[in-house]
C-alpha cells in the first residue's frame, strides 16, 4: 500500500496543471481517490459530511453482489457437467465457470470504463464511479455463452446513449446494465434466449433428458401445460420450487439462485443502500399479480395451467428476485420519494409476472418491467410532489 | 370485454407515439413542462375521443362501398371512401376549433400556455390516424370506435406526460452542449421506447 501511494505521489506532477500529461488528469483523479480517501474536500455548494461516498457506496454493493457471482461461476461449471453426463471434481467446475465468467467481466468493465474515461478526458471532469456497480451487473445478466463482442458492443450502447449523454452518473434514466442487456436481447435474440445459450455443451453430447432451457422457456413455449413440465423435470412443483431456490438450474450467470441474491439484499438493506420499500413492495407486486392469476385463471382460462403456477413459486422463477434485488433499487433510476418508491416497486413486481406469464414475446419479464418503470419513475415522483403541495396548501388554508 | 381488449390495446400495445410514431411533433415540442403536457394530451384525448366516433359514422353511412344503401337502394354499389381523406379532416379541423373556443372560456391560462400548438392539434397526425385505423381495422360497432378513440388519446397522454415528467427532472443535467435541447429528447424518447416494448406481442 505505502509503495502504490509513493507511487502515486510520484507521478503525481506529470498530471496536474503544467504537467505533460495535464490532459489525462481525471484518469489519475480516479485511480488516487480509489485507492485513497483524498486529501481535498469540495470547495463549493452544500454537501452532506459523511465518512461514505460514492465509491465506498458502490464497493458495498459490488460486496453485495459477491455472492451471487461466485454461485455463478460454480453453476456454470456445474451445468456444463452435468449436461454431458460428466462426473467432474468440484475445483474443475470452479476453474470452468471461471473460464467462462471471468472475460465477460473484463470485457464489461474495460469497454464501460473505457469509454467513461474518455468522455472524462474530453469533457474534463473528474471520472465518475457509477460505472463500478453496472460493469459487475452487465456479466451478472448475461447467458455465459453470450459472445464476448456482444457484449462490448451492448456495454459501450449503454454507457453512451443511456448515460454519458445524460450527462454521466447519476443523470440517466434508465438502468445502464439493463439497456444494455435489451439491446442484446433486441438486436440478437438467438444468443440471448431459447436452449442453446444457458449452458455450455460444445465439447462432447448431452445426457438424456437435457433440454439447455431455462424453467421459463419451457413454460411458455408449451404454455398451457406448465405443470406438466415441472412434473417430468422434478418430481413436483416443491421441488422445482426448491431448485430455484437453491439455483443449480440454467439460466443467466448471476440469477439462479434466490439463496445466493437474498445474502446480498441482507448486505444491501442492513447498510441502507438499498431501499427497503422497493424490495418489500416488488416481491408484493408479484405475489399480488401471482395471486390475481392463481384466483381468476381456472375460472376464465382454465386450459392455461401457466396462471395457476402458485404464486409463492412465480417469486423465485428467472431473474425475479435478482432484477428486484439490484436493479429495480438503483437509487439513480428509481423514484426518488418515500411514497413513489412504495408504487415504482409494486409495479414492477406487478408487471414483471404480468409481462411473463402474458405476453409470449418475452419469457421473462423484470427486465422490461423494471425498463418501463424506470420511464415512468419521474412522473410517479412529480405527482407525490404535487401531492404534497396541495396539501399543504390546504393545511396552509385551514389553519 | 372487447370493448377493454381494444381500450388497453390502444393504450399500451398500440401506442401513438412508441408503436407508431404518430403526433411526434407536438409530443416533442410541447412537453417541455408536466403542466402543458397534460392540458395537450387532454385536448389530444377529447378530440380523438369526439372525432373517431364521428368519422365512424360517416365512414359507415356515406362513404364505405354501399353505405349510402339507405338513401336509396340504388346507390349499392357506389363508393365513396376516395373522399375518406377531405371528409375525415374537415371533421378534425371543425371539432379543434370547438375545443379551443372551450379552452379559451374555460382554461385561458392553459390556453396561452399551449399557444399554436392548440390549433395544430387539427393536424397532429395521431388524430387523422386514429380516424383512419379505424378505418382500416374495420371496428363492429361506433362502441368499439369510442373506446379506441379514447384509448389512443390516454396512450398519447401517457407518453407524453412521461417525456415531460423525465424532462424536468433532467433540466439541470450536464448534458452535452450539441445534444441540448430537441437532440437529448429524440433519444429519450428512442429509450421510452425500449420501455415500451414490455407490451408488444401480447395478443388480446
Amino acid at each position: 500500500m505505502k509503495a502504490l501511494e509513493n507511487l502515486l505521489d510520484k507521478i503525481k506532477p506529470t498530471f496536474e496543471e503544467g504537467g505533460k500529461l495535464e490532459k489525462f488528469y481525471p484518469v489519475y483523479d480516479a485511480l488516487e481517490t480509489f485507492a485513497f480517501v483524498p486529501d481535498h474536500t469540495t470547495s463549493k455548494g452544500a454537501h452532506i459530511r459523511d465518512a461514505i461516498d460514492m465509491k465506498r457506496t458502490m464497493f458495498i454493493v459490488i460486496l453485495a453482489m459477491v455472492p451471487a457471482l461466485l454461485f455463478g461461476i460454480y453453476n456454470t461449471g456445474f451445468q456444463h457437467y452435468s449436461a454431458l453426463g460428466i462426473d467432474a471434481p468440484f475445483m474443475d467446475m470452479v476453474l470452468f465457470g471461471l473460464g467462462k465468467v471471468l472475460p465477460l467481466i473484463i470485457v464489461s468493465y474495460g469497454v464501460g470504463l473505457g469509454v467513461e474515461f474518455i468522455f472524462c478526458i474530453i469533457k474534463g471532469h473528474s471520472i465518475q464511479e457509477g460505472f463500478l456497480v453496472s460493469g459487475m451487473l452487465i456479466p451478472l445478466i448475461m447467458p455465459m455463452d453470450v459472445p464476448l463482442w456482444m457484449v462490448a458492443v451492448a456495454t459501450a450502447f449503454a454507457v453512451l446513449i443511456a448515460k454519458e449523454v445524460f450527462g454521466g452518473t447519476g443523470m440517466n434514466i434508465l438502468n445502464v446494465a439493463l439497456t444494455a442487456r435489451a439491446f442484446l436481447f433486441f438486436a440478437y435474440p438467438t444468443k440471448m434466449s431459447g436452449n442453446k445459450v444457458w449452458v455450455n455443451t460444445e465439447s462432447g453430447s448431452t445426457v438424456d433428458g437435457y433440454t439447455g432451457e431455462t424453467l421459463l422457456a419451457q413454460a411458455i413455449e408449451s404454455g398451457p401445460n406448465f405443470a406438466d413440465i415441472t412434473n417430468t423435470a422434478y418430481a413436483s412443483i416443491g421441488e422445482s420450487f426448491m431448485a430455484s431456490v437453491i439455483g443449480f438450474i440454467p439460466g443467466s450467470i448471476g440469477e439462479t439462485s434466490v439463496i445466493a441474491i437474498l445474502l446480498g439484499a441482507a448486505i444491501l438493506l442492513w447498510t441502507g443502500i438499498a431501499s427497503w420499500r422497493i424490495i418489500l413492495m416488488g416481491v408484493l407486486g408479484g405475489a399480488a399479480m401471482g395471486l390475481i392469476f392463481n384466483i381468476l385463471g381456472p375460472q376464465f382460462f382454465p386450459e392455461n395451467l401457466y396462471l395457476q403456477v402458485p404464486w409463492w413459486h412465480q417469486l423465485v422463477m428467472g431473474g425475479f428476485m435478482f432484477g428486484v434485488v439490484f436493479m429495480a433499487t438503483d437509487p439513480v433510476t428509481a423514484a426518488q420519494t418515500a411514497k413513489g418508491k412504495l408504487w415504482y416497486g409494486f409495479l414492477i413486481g406487478f408487471l414483471a409476472i404480468m409481462i411473463r406469464v402474458v405476453n409470449p414475446a418475452y419469457p421473462e419479464g423484470i427486465m422490461m418491467a423494471i425498463l418501463f418503470m424506470n420511464v415512468m419513475a419521474p412522473t410517479i415522483d412529480h405527482y407525490v410532489v404535487q401531492g404534497n403541495i396541495n396539501k399543504r396548501l390546504k393545511r396552509l388554508k385551514t389553519a | 370485454m372487447e370493448a377493454v381488449n381494444i381500450f388497453v390495446k390502444s393504450i399500451f400495445i398500440d401506442n401513438m407515439i412508441f408503436a407508431y410514431f404518430l403526433g411526434m411533433c407536438s409530443y416533442l415540442a410541447v412537453s417541455k413542462t408536466v403542466k402543458t403536457a397534460v392540458g395537450l394530451g387532454a385536448a389530444v384525448i377529447f378530440v380523438l375521443g369526439i372525432t373517431v366516433p364521428i368519422n365512424f359514422l360517416l365512414e359507415n353511412y356515406v362513404l364505405k362501398e354501399g353505405a349510402l344503401e339507405w338513401l336509396d337502394p340504388s346507390l349499392a354499389t357506389t363508393d365513396l371512401s376516395f373522399l375518406s381523406f377531405i371528409l375525415f379532416i374537415a371533421v378534425i379541423a371543425s371539432m379543434v376549433q370547438l375545443v379551443e373556443m372551450i379552452v379559451e372560456k374555460f382554461a385561458p391560462a392553459l390556453y396561452g400556455a399551449l399557444g399554436i400548438f392548440l390549433p395544430l392539434i387539427a393536424v397532429n397526425c395521431s388524430i387523422l390516424g386514429g380516424s383512419l385505423f379505424m378505418q382500416d381495422r374495420q371496428y363492429a360497432s361506433i362502441g368499439d370506435a369510442t373506446v379506441f378513440g379514447l384509448g389512443s388519446g390516454v396512450g398519447w397522454f401517457l407518453a407524453i406526460l412521461a417525456i415531460a415528467a423525465i424532462r424536468e427532472k433532467i433540466r439541470y443535467s450536464n448534458v452535452p452542449a450539441p445534444l441540448r435541447g430537441l437532440g437529448i429528447t429524440f433519444i429519450i424518447t428512442g429509450l421510452m421506447g425500449i420501455g415500451f416494448m414490455s407490451f408488444m406481442g401480447i395478443e388480446l
